[in-house]
Parts: structure tokens; C-alpha cells; sequence
């Protein structure tokens, strides 16, 4: 693993300078975009590196002899090593490139699920999952066998780890699939924790990092980790790469998911061999352009590093919870100890829609709805909360101003 | 600040949102239709009860969402009380376009208690608030349990 130093201290001027997005005004009004949790805006140095490769150095990769295809190669190549150092993998060997999260987790559902599960076992979740680490587990449960059991959240939106560690007592949990950043309450969680109960019951687990790799370093060696999935778009990356990474021995003991070009060792109409891993979970042309985007992703947020990132986003979310909790009539989901920078709420005269678009015409842009987590809102008793998220370019103004004018939505609806 | 949203948010729709007349389940009924746009959570149940002649006699729904949609639930109801069920749902169609277009004719007098609904046109993300009680209303009238989405 790259371990540097780094002061943290971040330049906030300068990174707003990075993301040419941050410049436009909505409906007159200087944008203030407060939704990054559904998607990152993306720096000059990702929009660059894709656009640099399209116009410079672009081929199919792993086919061609020529040099085009041989220098592409090696820049979707060199992103393998980038998410490894990222997320602290021992082999670069352990880092499959999919479209998002979601395919990730249904890579995971589909071939150890169902390739290596034995009807009769059982898969965790928690309470706070995002649609797409239930749906997977639910068409495994229904397709395979296999049970599915939810682990309970407290009230205060942490994990409930007595009743967790209770659901693993009969030893019939092959899988545990848990967030490690709830996208609607922001709560950790504890990773290392639930990793080592998880092995002790002699369950693998897989974390979805969607949130997490955002606001904080993340060692899937340290953690204990057996899965690890997150999506490119959220880590100010572009749309459609996403990552699992899985314990090598995992991976080749798992079958492949889809079949077609790349994944293969030979191919004739009786049979075919796999490729070695991880291109035997990488069929067809990759997304090459957004592995370079990704890769440059990356490179941006080890350059700032996630000492000053966290620093500056723990300081933005202490301030939105002070903010926000001192407007009348407004209501903060989870209280979690442990939290990254998402701020759930309701506002007493308003619904969240109603909310959302007021704001908007403000120029301020925040998430509202169930945030693809309808049994989490259930558990809450709501059918919709508003969602701030922050991200490295987050300002306090913005926060100041989403506070301020929350106040004035809820004077509109007197 | 907000006045631009005037126009969305007009003091008939703030106030039916907030205090719809026909919000209540109806004991008695002879038609139901449940609607239900996933994508944002918004969810209406709607009750139907006719009128020996075969009119709409009485309307009531229970909703969860905004403002748009609890009032524009509220408004519908008043809306196809007494009429049939030929008529409402031709209101329904008219209703429908006019939320998509924004565009209200002078000469419909039967859309001028839902003329404040038109303001929705402009906010696309939102046309669906106002629209999903309407398709319930379809769907109710034709006897399906729960309404198609658009
Ligand atoms: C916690 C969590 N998991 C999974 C996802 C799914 O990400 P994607 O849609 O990129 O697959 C999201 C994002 O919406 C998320 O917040």
C-alpha cells in the first residue's frame, strides 16, 4: 500500500477551479450542488484523460498487435494497479472492472452465489442497503435456495452488531453483504468488525463501498475484507466502470458471469476454458475510456488525499448537522458516531419533492425521495426524506445557504 | 424569494395540498384503483361511488406525496363529482395534456377548476405529481385494480 503524509489542509479555491461544472448558474442562480452521493461532478483532469485518449491514443485493448491498441492496453492496464493501490489489494490480479456497483454485487450474486452457495445457506444484509444490494440477493434467495436475513439498524442508524452477530449463530450464513456508508443516513459502518464475526461463523463478506471510497482511505487487506465493490461515477469518475475486488482464490474458484470475447482461454463448439482472472469476469470490450477516466479519478484524489479530504468533509457535515438541526420544523435522520458526509431530513410543512423543487429554483440542488433504499425508508416511517451530500468542492457557504433557504421554503408553506 | 414559483405553487394548490376536502377512504364504494409512481414514492388510492343514474357520486383517495399531487387528487375529485364516467375520463385526457402542455383552452370550461394545475408543465421532473391521481381514475373507471404507468 502508498502510504504518504499529507497535510490536512485543502485548497478549496483551487479545487472549485477544477471542476468547470461548479461555474454554471441554474435558473439564474449560482449553482450550489449538494447531490453528490447520486453523482460526482468530475474534474478537469477526467474529462482531459478521456477526451486526451480519444483524440491521441485509442484502440480495442488485449487484441491488437499494433501500437494504438498496445499503448491503450496499457493505460486500461495501468488502472488495474491504480484501484489496487487505492483500496490497498495485495494483486492486481483481484480487481475486475464492471459498469457500476449494481453489476458488481450481481457479479458477486450470481457467480458465488450461485456458482459456489449451497441451497439451504443464507445471505446478511442490514436494514440500510441501497436497492441494489437486496434485488441481487433476493433473485439469488428465489432462483437458488438461498435465505435471506436482514440484519436490524438502532435507532440512532448504526448497525445493530448483537443482533448482526445473532443472525450468524447457526452457522448457515455463507455471505455477508453489507454497505459501508449507508447513502441515506450516513452511518459507517464498522467494517473490521463485522468482517472478523462474519469469518469467525465462517461467512465470507462483501462490503459495497459506494459511499465509503468517496470520503475516506479504504484497506480492503486491513478491513478483512472478502468483497469489495464501488462505482466510478460517485469517485468523480465517469459513469459506466465500476469495481469488485475479491480475494484471488475467490475468484477462481467462482464462475464466470457472462460469457463472450476477452473472458475465454479457447473456444470450440464442444467447450470452452475461461481466461485467468480477472478477465474471465470481463467479457466483451471493456469500458476502456472510462477506465481512463477512472484511473485519472483517482490520481486526483490521492493527489489532494483522503487525510484532507476527510478532514474537510467531517468539517462540512459538522456544520450541516449544526445548520440544519437549528431551522425550525426540520428533521435529521441517524445520529450514527461514525458518519461520512450525507445529511438525510424532512422538513415538518413540506414534502421533500415540494422542497426540492424550491430549492432548485434557488439553484441549489439536493437528492429527495427514497433514495433507492424503499425498506430503509419504510423502517423509518416515511416515504421520502431530502438528501445534502457533500464532496471534496463542497463549501460552507453552500451549506449556509441550503440552511438559510430551507427557512424560507418552510415560511412558503405556512 | 420564490416568486417565480407562484405560478407551480398557486394558493389553491397550497391549500388543497394541505387540506384536501376528498382525502379519506370511502366506506362504501363500488370502484378502487390504486396508483403508484415508484420512481419518486408518490402513491394514491382512489374510491368510487356512483349514483343510481350511473354518475360519479362521490370520490375519496388517500395519498402520500406533495403538495401537487395531494392537491391535484383533491381538485380531481371535486372535478368528476356528478359527472359519468364517460365524461371523466375524457376529463382525465384533457387533464393530462394540459399538465404535459401547459396549455389550458379558454372555451374547456370543465379544466377551469384545474387551470392552476398547468403551472406543473414547466417543472417536467413534477408533471408526474399531478398526473398519477388521473390515471388512477382511469383505471378506476375501467375496473383495473391498479394503474398503468406512462
Ligand atoms: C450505497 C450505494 N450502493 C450502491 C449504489 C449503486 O451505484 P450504481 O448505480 O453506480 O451501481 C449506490 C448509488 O446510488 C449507493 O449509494
Amino acid at each position: 500500500m502508498n502510504v504518504t503524509t499529507k497535510p490536512a489542509l485543502l485548497d478549496l479555491a483551487r479545487i472549485r477551479a477544477d471542476f468547470p461544472i461548479l461555474r454554471q448558474s441554474v435558473h439564474g442562480k449560482t449553482l450550489v450542488f449538494l447531490d453528490s452521493a447520486a453523482s460526482a461532478m468530475k474534474p478537469r483532469a477526467v474529462i482531459e484523460a478521456m477526451s486526451g485518449a480519444m483524440e491521441t491514443q485509442y484502440a480495442n485493448v488485449h487484441r491488437g498487435l499494433h501500437w494504438m491498441s498496445e499503448r491503450t492496453t496499457e493505460a486500461y492496464e495501468a488502472t488495474r494497479d491504480a484501484v489496487a493501490g487505492l483500496i490497498g489489494a495485495p494483486d492486481r490480479h483481484e480487481i475486475v472492472f464492471v459498469r457500476n456497483s449494481t453489476e458488481a454485487i450481481n457479479l458477486v450474486a450470481h457467480s458465488y452465489g450461485r456458482g459456489i452457495m449451497k441451497p439451504g445457506q443464507a445471505v446478511v444484509i442490514s436494514a440500510m442497503e441501497h436497492h441494489s444490494n437486496i434485488v441481487p440477493w433476493q433473485m439469488l434467495r428465489d432462483a437458488h435456495g438461498i435465505e435471506l436475513r436482514i440484519a436490524p439498524i438502532t435507532e440512532a442508524g448504526e448497525l445493530d452488531m448483537a443482533a448482526f452477530e445473532a443472525l450468524l449463530a447457526d452457522g448457515r450464513v455463507g455471505l455477508v453483504a453489507i454497505t459501508h456508508m449507508s447513502n441515506v443516513l450516513g452511518s459507517y459502518t464498522p467494517a473490521e468488525r463485522i468482517a472478523a464475526i462474519a469469518h469467525a461463523h465462517g461467512a465470507r463478506v462483501l462490503f459495497d463501498g459506494s459511499q465509503a471510497v468517496v470520503h475516506r482511505r479504504v484497506d480492503v487487506a486491513a478491513l478483512g475484507a472478502d468483497f469489495y465493490v464501488f462505482t466510478g461515477h460517485k469517485l468523480y469518475g465517469p459513469t459506466g466502470i465500476g469495481v469488485l475486488w475479491g480475494r484471488r482464490e475467490l475468484l477462481e474458484a467462482m464462475p464466470p458471469f457472462l460469457g463472450g470475447g476477452d473472458m475465454i482461454s479457447s473456444v470450440s463448439y464442444a467447450r470452452s476454458t475461461w481466461a485467468q482472472v480477472p478477465h474471465k469476469f470481463e467479457a466483451g470490450t471493456p469500458a476502456i475510456l472510462e477506465a481512463i477516466g477512472l484511473s485519472a479519478a483517482i490520481g486526483y484524489v490521492q493527489a489532494i488525499g483522503y487525510e484532507a479530504i476527510a478532514a474537510h468533509e467531517a468539517a462540512l457535515t459538522d456544520h450541516a448537522l449544526a445548520r440544519l438541526s437549528a431551522v425550525e420544523g426540520v428533521r435529521i435522520l441517524g445520529r450514527a458516531q461514525d458518519r461520512g458526509g450525507v445529511v438525510s431530513f424532512t422538513l415538518d410543512r413540506a414534502h421533500a419533492h415540494d422542497v426540492a423543487t424550491l430549492l432548485d429554483r434557488q439553484g441549489i440542488a439536493i437528492r429527495a425521495g427514497h433514495h433507492c433504499a424503499e425498506p430503509l425508508m419504510h423502517h423509518l416511517g416515511l416515504e421520502s426524506t431530502a438528501r445534502a451530500s457533500f464532496a471534496v468542492y463542497t463549501t460552507h457557504a453552500e451549506i449556509d445557504a441550503l440552511a438559510d433557504t430551507l427557512a424560507r421554503v418552510r415560511e412558503f408553506f405556512a | 424569494m420564490f416568486e417565480d414559483l407562484r405560478d407551480l405553487y398557486q394558493e389553491v394548490i397550497l391549500d388543497h395540498g394541505r387540506h384536501p376536502r376528498h382525502g379519506h377512504r370511502l366506506e362504501a364504494f363500488d370502484a378502487t384503483a390504486k396508483g403508484d409512481n415508484p420512481l419518486c414514492g408518490d402513491r394514491i388510492q382512489l374510491w368510487l361511488k356512483y349514483a343510481p343514474d350511473g354518475t360519479i357520486a362521490k370520490a375519496g383517495f388517500e395519498a402520500r406525496g406533495c403538495a401537487i399531487s395531494i392537491a391535484s387528487a383533491d381538485l380531481m375529485a371535486e372535478a368528476v363529482t356528478g359527472r359519468t364516467p364517460a365524461q371523466a375520463s375524457a376529463l382525465s385526457a384533457r387533464f393530462r395534456d394540459m399538465a404535459r402542455s401547459g396549455i389550458a383552452p379558454d372555451d374547456d370550461p370543465d379544466l377551469a377548476g384545474l387551470r392552476p394545475l398547468s403551472g406543473v408543465h414547466e417543472y417536467p421532473s413534477r408533471v408526474k405529481c399531478a398526473t398519477l391521481p388521473w390515471h388512477a381514475l382511469v383505471a378506476a373507471l375501467d375496473g383495473a385494480q391498479e394503474a398503468g404507468s406512462e
